[in-house]
């Protein structure tokens, strides 16, 4: 295929809508419509627990942190309180976007605010560009949430395990649309209906931010922004650690989640900051399945999946020289086999964006 | 000229559950409630081509599948992001046990 264009308004998006990629239908491992949706009810109980004890440890991280400041004792709390603010709140925004979360649906709402705020991401654009993203994952020039695309820039990579480009990006927007303005991109996802509400929040956040500052230096001190606005960057590595393995390496340009998804096993720390999205090929082929459910679901389909990788380090080991080959050969991507009886690849389908996968 | 039409027996869909019901080139969605009655929508969600039996019924909601957009199946209004436009609703009776739909030819 060569080189890629993943601008949303180039080549690449007119060449996926013309052939059919954009907006196609996906692969679908059979599940019985009865316990479907029995996966598919909504709780509230799992997120009320994970929820309080999300911002119990905050609020005791912070009150320490603040406390200890500037001892170094004060640095174990403020690093965990930085990966529950910079990473947790990643997949506590992503399963809100879903409204999977909670039953009720105010609670899916708070959280989806205060997790969008917290990682930067207006909660009107990325809505948006969250559903483009289950529409047409991993195919070039339509989805917007392509986290290495190729080749690969690790540099860019590296840096985003503190956040540097996405909060800048984050926060670039966020004054660019508090100035009433969008991009180009944003316009062609975001329907006009709902485009002011984009401008209404990105104040909101402009007046916390500026009201952190202003406390920060009235206080002569770091410590507001050490709670508000730089966990995004300390804070960010988990986030990106497990994000990268969501797609990274596999098949781009193809409509079955199991060429361009992973599933991953994980310890039950990160299980929590992830929100069970370690499972995510599940996730990607039934997005209605709440996070709590998704370990059943994938102990009820995983005989139609490539092997899960057994842990973060097993799929780093699986990503990273992927990643490195497309330095040299865009078109290099990791295939991984199905276990026997699993219904087999679409290859007729498939067969320009499949050309050079691995052996 | 609209027409009913037979789209499945009472019993063929569980109470707060969806069934998909094709007729000629239209799809259809056909409701139970929680109390008992019946509806018929549009069978495709306005958001994107996607069909809304694999979707989860909660109460009057119908989520669709793809994006989790909601519609109130009753009247149509859509509830929840993506979703803007409203669903087509279609006029349904039921007789001796048979759920019709009210088409238009
Ligand atoms: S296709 Fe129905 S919400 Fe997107």
């Amino acid at each position: 295929m060569g080189k890629r264009d993943y601008s949303l308004l180039g080549p690449d998006a007119l060449r996926a809508v013309e052939t059919g990629l954009a907006a196609a239908e996906w692969y679908h491992t059979e599940v019985p419509r009865k316990v479907m949706k029995e996966l598919m009810q909504r709780r509230d109980g799992p997120a009320l627990r994970d929820t309080a004890l999300l911002f119990g440890t905050m609020i005791v991280c912070a009150g320490l942190g603040w406390a200890l400041w500037p001892s170094l004792w004060a640095l174990p709390f403020w690093a965990v309180y930085g990966v529950l603010y910079g990473s947790a709140m990643d997949s506590r925004w992503h399963e809100c976007s879903h409204g999977t979360a909670f039953k009720t649906p105010w609670m899916n709402n708070a959280l989806y605010q205060v997790a969008s705020f917290c990682m930067i991401r207006n909660p009107v654009t990325w809505r948006w560009s969250h559903a483009r993203h289950h529409t047409d994952t991993v195919i070039v020039g339509r989805d917007p949430e392509i986290a290495v695309m190729r080749p690969p820039v690790f540099f860019k990579v590296i840096a985003n395990f503190f956040g540097i480009f996405d909060a800048i990006t984050g926060w670039g927007r966020m004054l660019r649309n508090a100035s009433g303005r969008l991009d180009a991109e944003e316009r062609t996802f975001i329907p006009d209906s709902e485009q002011p509400k984009v401008i209404r929040v990105a104040r909101i956040w402009l007046l916390i931010y500026a009201a952190t500052i202003a406390l920060a230096v009235w206080m002569g001190s770091i410590l507001p922004l050490m709670a508000i606005g730089l966990p995004r960057l300390y804070g960010a590595w988990h986030h990106v650690m497990t994000g990268l393995l969501q797609h990274g390496g596999l098949a781009d340009n193809v409509n079955d989640h199991r060429l361009n998804s992973r599933t991953v096993y994980m310890n039950p720390v990160s299980r929590f900051i992830y929100w069970n999205m370690n499972y995510h090929v599940e996730h990607h082929m039934f997005p209605m399945v709440p996070y709590h459910a998704l370990p059943k679901l994938h102990d009820l389909i995983k005989h139609d999946l490539p092997a899960p990788n057994r842990s973060i380090a097993a799929g780093f080991a699986e990503m990273w020289p992927a990643l490195r080959r497309q330095l040299a050969n865009e078109d290099y991507f990791v295939r991984r086999d199905l276990p026997l009886g699993a219904r087999p690849y679409r290859d007729d389908f498939h067969a320009a964006a499949l050309g050079t996968a691995a052996e | 000229m609209p027409q009913w039409i037979a789209a499945c027996a009472t019993d063929d869909i569980d109470e707060e559950d969806v069934i998909r019901f094709d007729h000629g080139a239209q799809t259809f969605a056909i409701y139970h409630s929680p109390e008992g009655e019946f509806f018929a929508t549009a069978g495709r969600c306005t958001h994107e081509d996607v069909h809304l039996c694999d979707g989860l019924v909660m109460g009057h909601l119908i989520e669709c599948p793809k994006h989790n957009g909601q519609f109130d199946y009753r009247t149509g209004a859509a509830k929840r992001a993506p979703v803007c436009e409203a669903l087509r609703t279609y006029p349904v009776k039921v007789e001796s046990g048979q759920v019709f739909v009210q088409v238009a030819e």
